[in-house]
């Protein structure tokens, strides 16, 4: 408890002054501190482009698997990286996914197969939209369902959602306070010469819209500077790829360790229409063997960089739709329906691949094509919300899915 | 309601003493006031001589020329600038041959679609394909290490452009980055009028009519269909009777691609494909998307009094309504097979069985004359002209207006317009601009030379508002809320002191033309006293150095002064 006092008061508390502290930072540092409930975090990473689930978890125990993609199905383990990596028997990861086969293996990643919307739409404007806003088949809705996930708060931290990239995605939007930053130190008045000056103009203004929300903006940049006094530094033998997926997690990473008050983030990584040259020279090589290999080293890097906070900590991983269960004349796969996702943390029921598996025979793929949809993707997110994030108000954070179905993927 | 919830729920507490208060709408403003009030409204802010010349004109002339642009001579300013942009003249099927996208392209060098007859134009395609085939060999490499739009990169290539004469640079953008050129044409034209036009009302409403009948270019084919969306469905009616404009924009191509209407068939005919290629991934049946959103965005507003029975009545109304291979920039046309020819009630109104096309017709006859539209409307243009939660008498007077005049807009504004609530203290600087507002008031407040607008569009979206790009079909709020957080206040004071330091490539601010004294370039900028606050926090800060006008004209940009207009 004292080691953990001491470093609080250092990272964040310090630079406000004893006593001066914003009133949510201290809310935000005794509710941290707080024994029981935990402040949780939760991360999402959006896949977009739709990745080929089939081949990132890999059905080796089906025959028509085979059958369906005679130059793209990744062969049967054999204990290579040229093959898939066991998982149970009946699924393997592929090999390039290798850096998470440990956390499957601590039982601290679960994977949710054949997973996806209900709306049949095969447009990747549409069906991100449909999981971003959290409602399939509504165009209206306003907001996303990781900004409808916080619980209101009046006071709350300015970084309590963080999106890292230019723009606020779909997912993020809404009433909560949520901020896009393409990068931690660019969030400052980059003139020196007019930071003082704004602060105390927004500061003593008596126009009531702009002074509260001022002050909000130059608490949150003292904080983004306070935690940048010193160059970041990963836990011991963490190497962050230099991806942008990389790069944004570990800055989620850095934000996380620093106590500001995070509760969501969220990062993406494109790429994955993967309509020519899936594969390379081999199954297991190629373009999505590449983007596989970037998405597989960030997520490892991030898991082991935060050690023991992973307990607070789940990551959630989607994509828009599947694709084709049979390869294409290109060496690639089509739009289609149902994806895998992965859920990661110290909180996570994993080593087991959840959800029904429907199979792939010709009678059992959605419009004779595609992998079914057996699980939605609410009632993964939902149960994250709920269970992980302790919301419980499931029906509005997605409104029209009032019971979402759990998978038992958070342990309770 | 959610779209306007949100703003009232974020901000309920301070803007309660604002705007629930209506005697602040019967508190007259002073004769300065009024014409500094109509300028911030009515045009993207006012530029250095613009109070003079209204004042010498007479407000109340200066608003009816605004209300008849025609009668105004247009900037030479604007044409010089549009005139290498060339896609804006052309049609979106000569839009596909020039400036293919990617897909139409491979079908070209495969010699599916037959190359452009334009010498340039083939060859830009021909380079496109090489290009395209180099990148997919390089393309897991690429994306992962550069991610999308490496800011650096961004940073550099805008520097680069923005110092090359705009012939040159346009065959720059067109050869090395061909799938910017439809964007950046947009995008840079949206600017240079809002930036030069004389006839900045219209300016304002077309912008306020593309945001209401919202369409996203990122969509597939909306890149090639947008530019004829808003030049030929959009701006020909801003001022003109709202049917029309309803009926141009549920013809346009874009519409139909981007709420999928053009998708929308019976699903009692879907054997007979609209087209022997599309196969069962595209027939399938009912589309509701257009017809909800027609009701709840375009029309009669979330409350306006439909049902979801009514939303599936009036699907199948619009059924058959689509395009000719959007992709190649194709036309609206109506496809008989596959309309659903039952007997239809919307509204409590019935539609006959057996009718074809003027099914739908009827159905924008009756959305077009339902008084909720008129409320709906009426209310939309009173939140962006005059307050986030305008007075109700003066929403029941634009929508008598409305109904009277058969939904003539330029009517409904002329009511507005001579409102007293318009011209009242509940109205002067109640709403906080908009980051495209912001941009190009910042812009003409400091009469900055624009020769490259790309920069200044990147700063928008930076702010929360990518023009062209706003996802979904509620388009932007103008409710002050959406526009007040932490990042987006940052970005607005980062560009200010960037403005006026002359570091937005493509933009030049002649900081000559200010005072010394820090008052006097506080009122140079707003047009108005700074207020004693700002004044203070500038007069400190500035106390121990030498300050450059340059850098008080940025202080002031960035106050919260000039966030209001």
């Amino acid at each position: 408890m004292t080691t953990r006092r001491l470093f609080l008061k250092s990272s964040a508390l310090g630079m406000f002054g004893v006593g001066t502290a914003p009133a949510w930072l201290s809310r935000t540092l005794y509710a941290a501190d707080a024994p029981s409930p935990r402040k949780k975090i939760l991360v999402a990473i959006f896949q977009r482009g739709a990745v080929d689930g089939l081949n990132m978890v890999v059905p080796f125990g089906e025959k028509r698997y085979y059958e369906l993609r005679p130059n793209l199905a990744i062969p049967k383990p054999d204990h290579t990286d040229n093959a898939a990596i066991d998982l149970d028997g009946f699924f393997g990861l592929h090999p390039a996914l290798a850096p998470l086969k440990p956390i499957y293996d601590a039982g601290h990643m679960a994977i949710v197969h054949a997973v996806g919307s209900p709306d049949p739409t095969r447009s990747h404007f549409d069906a991100q939209d449909y999981m971003e806003s959290g409602t399939p088949g509504r165009k209206a809705t306003a907001d996303g369902w990781l900004n409808r996930a916080l619980a209101p708060q009046t006071i709350a931290s300015p970084v309590r959602a963080v999106s890292l990239g230019t723009v606020l995605p779909r997912a993020m939007r809404g009433q909560n306070e949520a901020v896009a930053i393409a990068n931690l130190k660019d969030f400052q008045i980059r003139d020196t010469r007019g930071a003082g000056t704004f602060e105390s103009m927004y500061e003593n203004t008596l126009d009531q819209v702009l002074n509260g929300a001022g002050r909000e903006t130059f608490e949150a940049v003292k904080l983004m500077q306070s935690i940048q006094k010193q160059p970041y530094v990963p836990a011991a033998d963490v190497q962050y790829p230099n991806s942008a997926l990389g790069q944004s997690l570990m800055q989620i990473a850095r934000l996380i360790k620093s106590n500001v008050g995070l509760e969501v983030a969220f990062a993406e990584m494109g790429g994955w229409d993967t309509h020519f040259n899936e594969v390379g020279a081999r199954p297991a090589a190629g373009q999505l063997a590449n983007l596989l290999g970037q998405f597989g080293t960030a997520l490892a890097a991030f898991y082991q960089d935060l050690g023991d906070k992973m307990a607070d900590v789940s990551v959630v991983t989607m994509s828009e739709f599947g694709r084709t269960a049979r390869e294409n004349g290109s060496r690639g796969t089509d739009h289609g329906h149902a994806n895998v996702m992965f859920a990661f943390g110290g909180g996570i029921r994993g080593g087991k691949v959840h959800g029904e598996w429907p199979g792939l025979e010709q009678e059992q793929l959605y419009e004779q094509r595609d992998l079914q949809v057996t699980t939605d993707f609410r009632d993964v997110l939902g149960e994250l919300v709920v269970r992980h994030l302790g919301n419980s108000r499931v029906a509005s954070v997605f409104p029209g899915y009032e019971r979402p179905k759990f998978r038992g993927i958070v342990a309770g | 309601m959610k779209k306007f919830g949100i703003a009232a729920l974020a901000g309920v507490a301070v803007l309660a003493a604002f705007s629930t208060d209506d005697s602040q709408f019967t508190q007259p403003l002073s004769k300065d006031q009024q014409i500094l009030h109509a300028l911030n409204r009515l045009t993207f802010g006012p530029r250095p001589g613009d109070v003079e010349a209204v004042q010498k004109m007479g407000l109340k002339k200066w608003i009816d020329q605004q209300l008849h642009p025609e009668r105004i001579a247009e900037s030479s300013e604007v044409a010089e600038r549009l005139r290498p942009l060339d896609s804006l003249q052309m049609s979106p099927a000569e839009i596909a041959t020039n400036y293919p996208p990617p897909v139409v392209v491979q079908a070209m060098t495969r010699g599916l679609l037959p190359m452009p007859k334009d010498a340039e134009a083939r060859q830009r395609v021909q380079l496109q394909a090489e290009r395209f085939r180099a990148k997919q060999d390089a393309k897991a490499d690429l994306q992962a290490k550069q991610g999308k739009g490496d800011p650096l990169q961004q940073a550099m290539r805008q520097q680069v452009l923005a110092t090359t004469d705009p012939i040159e640079r346009r065959k720059l953008v067109a050869d090395r980055m061909p799938q910017q050129v439809l964007p950046y044409d947009l995008n840079e034209a949206k600017l240079y009028r809002a930036i030069y036009s004389n006839r900045q009302l219209e300016e304002q409403m077309a912008d306020f009519w593309f945001n209401h009948f919202n369409v996203y270019m990122d969509k597939g084919a909306d890149r090639i269909l947008t530019s004829s969306y808003e030049r030929d469905a959009i701006r020909p009616h801003v001022f003109g009777k709202f049917r029309d404009l309803l009926e141009a924009t549920a013809q346009s191509p874009a519409m139909l691609f981007y709420l999928d209407n053009w998708q929308n068939v019976s699903p009692d005919r879907t054997q007979q494909r609209p087209f022997a290629k599309q196969k069962a991934k595209q027939a399938r049946g009912l589309n509701e998307n257009y017809a909800r959103e027609l009701m709840e965005l375009h029309t009669l507003g979330v409350d306006g009094g439909y049902t979801q029975k009514d939303i599936v009545e009036v699907a199948r109304c619009f059924t058959g309504w689509t395009i000719t291979q959007p992709n190649r920039g194709g036309e609206f046309i109506y496809n008989d097979r596959v309309h659903d020819k039952g007997e239809k009630t919307v509204l409590g109104v019935t539609i006959p069985a057996g009718g074809g096309k003027e099914d739908a017709e009827k159905v924008l006859d009756i959305l077009a004359r339902h008084p909720s539209t008129a409320r709906f409307i009426s209310t939309k243009l009173a939140q962006k002209f005059v307050a986030d939660d305008p007075p109700p008498a003066l929403i029941e007077r634009m929508a008598k207006t409305f109904r009277d005049s058969d939904g003539d807009i330029r009517a409904v504004m002329a009511a507005l317009l001579e409102s007293k609530e318009f011209f009242s203290e509940g109205a002067y600087r109640a709403k906080v601009k908009t980051p495209l507002e912001l941009i190009v008031s910042a812009v003409r407040a400091t009469d900055a030379q624009v020769n490259f607008a790309i920069p200044l569009a990147t700063q928008i979206a930076q702010l929360g508002q990518p023009l062209y790009r706003k996802i979904e079909p509620t388009g932007y709020s103008s409710a002050n809320a959406e526009w007040v957080n932490s990042a987006a206040l940052l970005a607005r004071m980062n560009f200010a002191l960037a403005l006026a330091d002359n570091r937005v490539p493509g933009s030049k601010v002649d900081s000559s033309r200010f005072d010394e004294n820090i008052a006097a370039v506080a009122r140079q900028v707003l047009f108005h006293e700074p207020a004693k606050q700002t004044l203070d926090s500038i007069e400190k800060a500035l106390a121990q150095r030498e300050p450059t006008p340059a850098l008080i004209a940025g202080l002031v940009l960035g106050s919260p002064d000039f966030q209001r207009r």
